[in-house]
């Protein structure tokens, strides 16, 4: 080997030895699938919606407290824990059963699911419209979530449908039905772990277990129904909406045109948004120094006509 | 001499190299969904080659921002699969009592069927019969094709420029 070959060996071997040095942790840290924010917040002081780039620490201080406990809930019992709060939201709101508007929303849902940080769950995301005037959207864990025919008709256009899907897509994505529980209910379940016995609870075992489990789905429906998120949960799911509009094509400000609509449609006093919610004007705040450079939503023809077709009479 | 000198430079090189990228093609990994698809693309464009189920071990090969190219050491097709499909906890099915005593001491495995599970879920219905899942399960029924999606980008005009 003369020595401007032996040089240049060497150099690739570095580069080699460093990139593959460099792969492991890049692929430790990637390992554990859909990222909280908190691990966000751990990787780095920003990360990005669009393309602005987002202060993390400051609104991942809240969650903090409770992040090693939830974390331990595995995707499996997500899953089962969004069952149950969605049957419990189901005994509030009751189906609309309209299979094309159904249909309509879940095509469009799985579509925005697929661009999110979060697009595998256990049982998969799925969307149904529910039978009620009154202004709502829910995500139950796992991805069970729910609007009102109230909530689309805040909706002039598919733009702004897709906004309310997304936002909700972000509570999943940052499992904050799961963080609404309560940290005593998570230590009783997570300790039921431990329980040896290869396939079954027995009596005692189980009874204690559904009971930690009847608290967990106690939390988070009253979060979800009667307390709401915290603001900043809010302006979390409300970042990932743009973000995730913005990787399917979708204008961002789909997320205004709702807002403001809804700011005419909200009645104060009643227990839907206004009272779960922060104001559609704190909201669109927010979010203003990430939509300002997007134009006003002005859906192409073909985009609008499915909409009324689907949704026209809701 | 100088000749001589560079050599145990590279035998370090390489010996650090190979260990890095052997770690990286041994990186085992669990499926944590109930259903995952594996593609021949890293993206939900690819097309669908092989479905895994809860709780089957994987080799990651390589990786493409969220998307893993990952082995299965029993057969099976290769293909893409999203990060948020896979779990670096070893996920043990039917569990032992050996694998609970192992669980408590580690975290580095997940007991299937453990905790929230559909025996609690069955319990909380009893005791809870006012509560109906039809809807749930109706829910869960609604699926939605690879096909579809990609109809409905077509028709809305819609350009997606893709997750990470």
């Amino acid at each position: 080997m003369d020595r401007s070959s032996r040089r240049q060996f060497l150099s690739l071997a570095c580069k080699w030895g460093l990139l593959s040095l460099g792969a492991a942790p890049v692929l430790s840290s990637l390992m554990s699938g859909c990222k909280t924010l908190d691990e966000l917040a751990k990787s780095g002081p920003s990360f990005q919606v669009g393309d602005v780039v987002v202060d993390t620490k400051a609104i991942a201080k809240e969650t903090q407290v409770v992040a090693k406990s939830f974390e331990d809930i595995t995707p499996e019992q997500e899953y089962y824990i969004g069952r149950t709060v969605g049957a419990m939201i189901l005994q509030k709101y009751p189906p609309y059963n309209n299979p094309a508007a159904d249909g309509y929303v879940n095509v469009m849902g799985q579509m925005l699911a697929q661009a999110s940080d979060c697009p595998e769950t256990y049982g998969g995301y799925h969307f149904l419209i529910q039978d009620s005037d009154e202004i709502n959207a829910f995500a139950a864990p796992g991805g069970f979530i729910f609007l009102t025919r109230g909530m689309l008709r805040c909706c002039p256009q598919e733009d702004a449908v897709a906004a309310v899907l997304a936002h909700e897509i972000g509570h999943v994505q940052y499992k904050h039905g799961l963080r609404a529980i309560k940290q005593s209910r998570v230590t009783s379940a997570l300790t039921s772990l431990a329980i040896k016995g290869t396939k079954k609870y027995g009596h005692e075992d189980l009874a204690k277990l559904t009971e930690a489990f009847e608290g967990s789905i106690s939390d988070i429906t009253k979060t979800l129904i009667v307390n709401g998120y915290s603001r900043s949960f809010e302006n979390q799911a409300d970042l990932a909406a743009i973000t995730i509009l913005q990787r399917t094509g979708y204008n961002p400000n789909g997320l205004v045109m709702m807002l403001d609509q809804m700011k005419i449609q909200l009645k104060p006093g009643r227990q839907d948004f206004a009272a779960t919610h922060p104001s559609p004007d704190s909201r669109l705040a927010e979010i203003q120094k990430y939509v300002a450079k997007y134009p006003d939503v002005k859906s192409p023809q073909a985009r609008q006509e499915r909409f009324k077709a689907s949704l026209g009479r809701i | 001499m100088p000749k001589y000198k560079s050599i145990p430079i590279i035998s370090l090189l390489m010996t650090l190299t190979g260990l890095a990228v052997f770690a990286v093609e041994q990186k085992m990994m669990s499926i944590q969904v109930k259903n995952g698809d594996v593609r021949s693309s890293p993206s939900f464009l690819g097309k669908i080659v092989d479905q895994l189920k809860y709780g089957d071990q994987v080799a990651v090969q390589t990786v493409k921002g969220s998307w893993y190219f990952i082995d299965r050491p029993e057969g099976s097709t290769d293909g893409w699969m999203h990060s948020s499909a896979l779990s670096a906890k070893k996920i043990v099915l039917n569990p032992g009592a050996s694998d609970v005593e192992q669980a408590a001491s580690s975290d580095e495995i997940t007991l299937a069927g453990k905790g929230f599970n559909q025996q609690v879920e069955n319990d909380f219905k009893s005791k809870n019969p006012q509560v109906d899942f039809t809807w749930v399960n109706n829910m869960e029924k609604m699926t939605v094709s690879q096909n579809q999606i990609q109809a409905f980008i077509k028709e809305g005009q819609l350009s997606p420029k893709g997750g990470e």
